[in-house]
């Protein structure tokens, strides 16, 4: 009888990244408790300062929690539903940043680092955003059109990298750098050029797209959560297919885990490698899509956030594996939507968000430590983020 | 100085490295120290040597009990070491890679090599090494690289010199050349001990031999001992040195290769317009030192190499320009050198590796959807063909030994329609119940009608396996002689020199 | 012709390269110029000793006798390269007639004050230059060092608080160097005891700190701006007579403490790197950890040693953002200075002189955008802004010449597990 051995996610493999989760979260509340200064008055009282900080970190969190699943008191006697509004923030949040998360994941995949998710998101997102306000097209055609025009776009500037890489073993971290910076002052300099600029509008904006490359609302027009996120999770299969079930992933794994193996069983090194960043790119630039035609509509210098960075890091909690990516770029989406309205609520600043997020990546680089700290035995740790250098 | 070790044992993990060995090496003898490979002799040296630290067991330096917890303490101690992998920085000079570690200074901090160059002239001067202390090391011949390690012990007073496989890298010449270097070293009152699986080499020189199996001592024996004796001592049992090679018909030549060339990076020539062709049922094997341009004509066979002018012809077909891949489904088995670093992709299943070159067609692959249950099917089919001890076809890769490593990339290789077997250096770190499997399945393969293309540095493999053998030197083949050749004239070969 | 080594057929290549943009030069910028607009350099900062006031040249005999410089520049350096003899200074003298042709097509019809824009431009360096001190220092044992922006935001964010909290500008500069350390603390634990992947242990401490600096920006340095964020900037030291040499004084010796320390940096590492027995022994663990260990090394405390003293340097090279500039801490005021650094110890090959040479032409690149921008030039500034990095790319690709990192870079050192 033949079985297939495809390892499904049990609870033992979230072991780790959860309590690297609580972990982050505990040095969070640190950081919140000993920087408030209604907490720091109560610096010379041990009871009273333990309580005060206990209250800030409370309120924080909740409103962390709010700002991003359930808040009862949005709720209004016509629509009860409306509590769970932040929920779709989140999604709104985190459907970019799981194409971007793919794409960082499906190069790691292939052993190559991509930080240059972010160039392939803003080049994504002009392109979409171009095709979305300059064309006159029905609806359906222009939506798909746009999509596509971004897809193109991520895909020729990742698979830049990729080319230049195998063309002349130059690292991708370096040139994925450099062009992220390219990309953006691209991006600042076409915004003042009169095709993008925004009709009486001096500052930096271009047009909104036209309503019929916008993204279709899935749950009415009092929340913002948009077919965005079905593309992602759409995006999330193609790439678990691509890795497990196709040719391609295939070569892309045997690359990453040894190319010279692979180049001396007849696989072509720099098509795999061209190939795998030029889909890589496509996930970002779809993903500068989806958050241009879902939720931004319009470009600015800064439309690209930090999601291209932040995928780096929910490809990281995810183990660059599709499932990983999609569990933590929620998660990741979450704490982005939860921290503004704790921002606004309260007076811990959205950023803890980025401290969290770059502790939980810590964490679960190093298993080590959280299994030194929770005294844990027999919790297993792969060794996927094993050292390699400029030379490798 | 006399070196005591006992009762050294070291495991890693289920592996036990060294069991409880004891060892005694007296002062000015030559000790060798033999055992096949992974036998754990390498374990034991880096023990004395500091690197690695044992479970339990004590070294001994001139009957006094020493702890040794880093190299530094073994130098102390007058323990020297010249190990597999040289320990020389390649962009450093001679002078710099000797005192580092022991700098001196002088005003400001400023290093000062004189004293070292000083040294190393007298020290060179002394034996006949021809060493200059300004040369880069990464432009210097391994043998002398080898002499700078060796010039570096002495400067530093070893009275202990350990020598980890020395004589793997060097030509029979060189390799002569530092026997007598030992002998020398001994006559001046310096203990060796001298770790090789060479037969050869240990009765020429040693004055008393102990042999390891798996880890433990399992029996000394004095150089007066005959080849075999010494050989069934380190292997356990019974051995044959040559396989039966049996009656065979040569047909028409398969694979002609002719003026092939190969360039560096830097344009430097690796390889000088080598001619020669292999005949259907025929091994030819390419014999010579390691370095000498064989690795590289056995890469351009498959267009692993870059920089390649001249003709490569299977049955009449041009290969080279073709890529990789045409290559191999040309007709070409192709055993890399490495099978770790070029064979076989370490952290994926056994099946998958088993598919490598065969992934993307049918039956495994239909346009570009991969069906992974047929990927199991066939491994398992192959695992009993080729007798592969495994547990499980998904495991990965590393979990298996590497006997059962080079099977796996045979097995594959070998799983294509082939009309030529390009096997580089097959047997290279095998026990030798692996290198019994590979060589017969070698000359089943010859028997089958394919041409079979051997490289190997190995004398004794050659002299076994070939019916005519080129040997290669600097680039260039000197010469094809006929099997009948006897090991003296062979090893004259692979130092260059050609008689008329 | 014999045939060339690859190296060679790159610097033949590059040369080509050159020499054509020369051509090039001459023809659009002095040739094809239409404007008879006269170009005015002025050449006097401050009260120096005056060789020359100003210069005052039409812009287009300008741009042309500078391409022609560049073209000639070009010829000696193909004769040189025939001979076999280096080519440094040649290219140095045609890369300069090529860009000073550039600047007077570009600035026809306005001033340019020339020694201010050189002065800028080492002002725009000296963090890049500190953060790729800090790149040698670790890379060149073996770490691969991408946190340097971490290392000098936490310097700055740091040396801005202390500074404003003691109101001196002493302390400022005395912390400075261990908030850098204390990143680069962390970047050694995990990367040499937890053998982590250093590029995205480097990236994660990036975010690490933009992270904490964003915070505490928002939740004390703007509401207690008095107390937190007010922090006194250090003043110019002019050197007695040498800030008088004519051109150079002004530039080189007129300048904060941070500058001079820089100065003493730059040479500590690229003497001591080299020529003394802490260099041989770092450029050995970087290069071949497992003969250095061999010879009684111990790899991983020199690496984390230089991994910490390098976060020193970046911190150090952080105060300048705040103590050595503006005074107040800024929300990620470095803004990229860590990767250009990066780019620069690339770009310069691993080497003290080269990443400061590096270093340099991106500030040079860097001021010549903002000047350029202020006076108003047919050149887009974002195009001028992307010029470090699209150099860098082109640099890495091998294009003039192969970069090569130090071979152990990056690759945690065990005993008994490499080669």
């Amino acid at each position: 009888m033949r079985k297939l051995t495809v390892k499904r996610p049990s609870l033992r493999a979230l072991t780790l990244p959860g309590l690297a989760f609580l972990l982050a979260m505990f040095f969070g509340a640190l950081l919140i408790a000993f920087s408030d200064s209604t907490v720091l008055k109560h610096i010379g009282h041990p009871i009273s300062f333990i309580k005060a900080a206990g209250v800030a970190v409370w309120q924080s969190y909740l409103a962390l929690f709010e700002g991003s699943v359930y808040n009862p008191s949005l709720a209004t006697p016509h629509d009860a539903l409306l509590s769970w509004y932040p929920l779709s923030e989140t999604l709104v949040t985190a459907a970019p940043l799981m194409l971007a998360g793919l794409s960082v994941a499906l190069a790691f995949r292939a052993g190559l680092f991509n930080i240059g998710a972010q160039g392939q998101f803003i080049f994504g997102s002009i392109a979409a955003s171009y095709v979305g306000f300059h064309f006159h097209w029905p609806i359906g055609i222009h939506l798909i059109a746009a999509v596509i025009a971004a897809v193109i776009a991520g895909a020729i500037w990742g698979g830049l990298v990729g080319l230049l890489k195998a063309r002349t073993g130059a690292h991708e971290v370096i040139v994925t750098i450099m062009l992220n910076y390219v990309a953006l002052y691209f991006l600042m300099w076409l915004l003042g050029t009169t095709t993008f600029l925004r009709p009486g509008r001096r500052d930096p904006i271009s047009p909104d797209v036209l309503n019929s490359a916008k993204m279709p609302l899935l749950a009415g027009s009092n929340y913002r959560v948009n077919l965005g996120i079905f593309v992602a999770l759409a995006a999330a299969a193609f790439v678990w297919w691509l890795l497990t079930r196709s040719t391609w992933g295939f070569r892309f794994r045997a690359v990453g885990a040894n190319s010279a193996a692979a180049k001396t069983a007849g696989i072509s090194v720099p098509f795999v490698m061209t190939s795998v960043m030029a889909i890589s790119g496509a996930l970002a630039g779809l993903g500068g899509a989806v958050h241009v035609l879902g939720s931004d509509f319009s470009l600015t210098s800064g439309t690209a956030g930090n999601f291209g960075f932040d995928a780096i890091t929910v490809a990281l909690l995810g183990r660059a594996k599709p499932m990983g990516v999609v569990f933590a770029s929620l998660l990741f989406g979450a704490l982005r939507a939860g921290g503004g309205t704790m921002q606004a609520n309260t007076n811990t600043p959205i950023d803890i968000v980025l401290v969290i997020q770059a502790l939980v990546v810590l964490f679960i680089a190093a298993p080590s430590v959280v299994k030194w700290v929770f005294r844990l035995k027999n919790v297993k740790t792969t060794g996927e983020l094993a050292a390699k250098g400029w030379n490798g | 100085m006399s070196l005591e070790l006992r009762g050294i044992t070291k495991t890693f993990g289920a592996l036990v490295a060294n069991d409880s060995i004891d060892l005694k090496v007296e002062t000015g003898e030559i000790h060798a120290i033999l055992g096949e490979n992974g036998a754990g002799k390498s374990t034991l040296m880096n023990i004395v040597y500091g690197l690695v630290a044992p479970d339990s067991g004590e070294i001994l330096v001139d009957g006094v009990v020493k702890k040794i917890s880093e190299p530094s303490d073994a130098l102390a101690s007058g323990i020297g070491m010249v190990h597999q992998h040289f320990m020389l920085v390649p962009v450093f000079t001679v002078a710099e890679n000797i005192v580092l570690g022991h700098e001196k200074t002088g005003f400001a901090g400023r290093l000062d090599l004189n004293e070292a160059r000083e040294r190393i002239k007298k020290v060179s001067d002394q034996f006949n090494f021809d060493v200059n202390p300004d040369d880069l090391i990464e432009g210097l011949p391994v043998g002398v690289q080898q002499r700078v390690e060796i010039i570096r012990a002495l400067i530093y007073d070893a009275k202990v010199l350990i020598l980890d496989e020395p004589t793997a890298v060097l030509t029979p010449q060189e390799t002569d050349d530092l026997l007598k270097i030992m002998q020398e070293l001994k006559a001046q009152g310096t203990s060796i001990i001298f770790i090789t699986h060479k037969l050869r080499e240990v009765k020429a020189v040693a004055d008393r031999i102990t042999i390891i199996r798996r880890g433990k001592v399992v029996g000394n024996a004095s150089p007066s001992a005959s080849q075999s004796e010494l050989a069934s001592l380190m292997v356990g049992r019974e051995v044959e040195l040559a396989p039966d090679r049996g009656a065979h018909d040569v047909g028409a030549e398969v694979l002609v290769v002719k003026d092939l060339s190969i360039l560096d990076i830097t344009g430097r020539a690796l390889v000088n317009k080598v001619s020669f062709s292999v005949r259907a049922g025929e091994v030819l094997a390419i014999a010579g030192v390691q370095g000498n341009g064989q690795s590289e004509v056995a890469r351009a066979m498959v267009n692993l190499e870059e920089h390649v002018k001249g003709s490569i012809t299977l049955n009449g077909e041009e290969i080279v320009g073709k890529s990789v891949r045409e290559s191999l489904h040309a007709g070409i088995a192709f055993v890399p050198e490495s099978r770790e670093l070029d064979g076989l992709i370490g952290s994926m299943s056994i099946a998958e590796n088993l598919i490598l070159d065969l992934h993307d067609l049918a039956p495994y692959a239909k346009g570009i959807q991969l069906f992974p249950n047929v990927v199991l099917d066939e491994a398992a089919k192959r695992r009993d063909e080729f007798d592969i001890r495994l547990q499980n076809v998904t495991d990965p890769i590393s979990s298996l030994s590497g006997g059962n490593k080079q099977k796996v990339v045979l097995a594959r290789e070998l799983s294509r329609p082939v009309k030529l077997l390009v096997a580089s250096q097959p047997t290279r770190g095998l026990d030798v119940g692996s290198i019994e499997f590979v060589h017969k399945r070698i000359l089943e393969e010859r028997d089958a009608g394919r041409a079979v293309l051997l490289f190997s540095t190995e004398l004794d493999e050659v002299l076994a396996l070939a019916d005519r053998i080129a040997v290669m030197y600097r680039g260039e083949i000197l010469s094809i002689v006929p099997s009948g050749v006897s090991a003296q004239e062979l090893g004259l070969l692979m130092a260059g020199v050609v008689h008329a | 012709m014999k045939a060339l080594s690859a190296a060679q057929r790159r610097r033949r290549r590059s040369l080509y390269v050159m020499a054509a943009l020369a051509v090039l030069s001459t023809l659009v910028f002095g040739l094809l110029q239409k404007s008879g607009q006269v170009v005015t350099y002025g050449f006097v900062l401050d009260k120096e000793w005056v060789l020359v006031q100003q210069w005052v040249i039409n812009s287009r005999t300008a741009s042309l006798l500078f391409g022609l410089v560049a073209v000639a520049a070009s010829g000696v350096a193909f004769l040189q390269f025939r001979a076999g003899k280096t080519i440094g200074i040649a290219s140095a003298v045609g890369a300069a007639g090529i860009m000073m042709s550039f600047l007077s097509w570009a600035a026809a019809g306005k001033f340019i004050p020339f020694t201010g824009l050189l002065q800028g431009a080492l002002l725009l360096s000296v963090p890049l230059i500190f953060g790729s001190m800090a790149g040698v220092l670790s890379e060149r044992s073996g770490v691969v060092n991408i946190a340097i922006e971490g290392q000098l935001l936490a310097g700055a964010f740091v040396s801005g608080v202390v500074a404003s909290l003691t109101h001196s500008t002493f302390w400022g500069l005395i912390v400075a160097p261990f908030a850098g350390c204390l990143i680069s603390t962390l970047l050694a634990v995990f990367a040499i005891n937890f053998a982590i992947d250093q590029i995205i242990l480097g990236f994660v401490l990036n975010v690490l700190v933009y992270g904490i600096t964003d915070f505490l920006y928002k939740k004390l340095l703007i509401p207690y701006q008095a107390t937190w964020n007010s922090g006194p900037t250090l003043a110019a030291i002019k050197i007695p007579i040498l800030w008088k040499i004519p051109l150079l004084g002004p530039i080189l010796f007129d300048q904060s403490i941070i500058v001079y320390l820089m100065y003493g940096v730059v040479f500590l590492i690229s003497f001591s790197l080299f020529k003394t027995k802490w260099g041989l022994r770092t450029r050995a663990v970087g290069e071949h950890p497992t003969a250095a260990d061999s010879v009684g090394i111990k790899v991983n405390r020199l690496r984390f040693m230089n991994v910490m003293i390098a976060g020193m340097v970046a911190g150090l090279g952080g105060a300048y953002f705040t103590v050595g500039g503006v005074g107040a801490f800024n929300k990620e005021m470095t803004a990229g200075k860590g990767f250009i650094a990066l780019a620069a110890l690339i770009f310069g090959r691993w080497t003290p002189w080269g990443a400061v040479s590096a270093a340099l032409l991106f500030g040079f690149a860097d001021n010549l955008q903002s000047v350029l921008g202020i006076i108003g030039t047919p050149i887009p500034s974002e195009f001028m802004l992307m010029v470090p990095y699209l150099v860098t790319v082109v640099a890495v690709t091998g294009f003039v010449g192969r970069v090569r990192a130090p071979a152990a870079d990056g690759t945690p050192y065990k005993r008994g597990e490499s080669h």
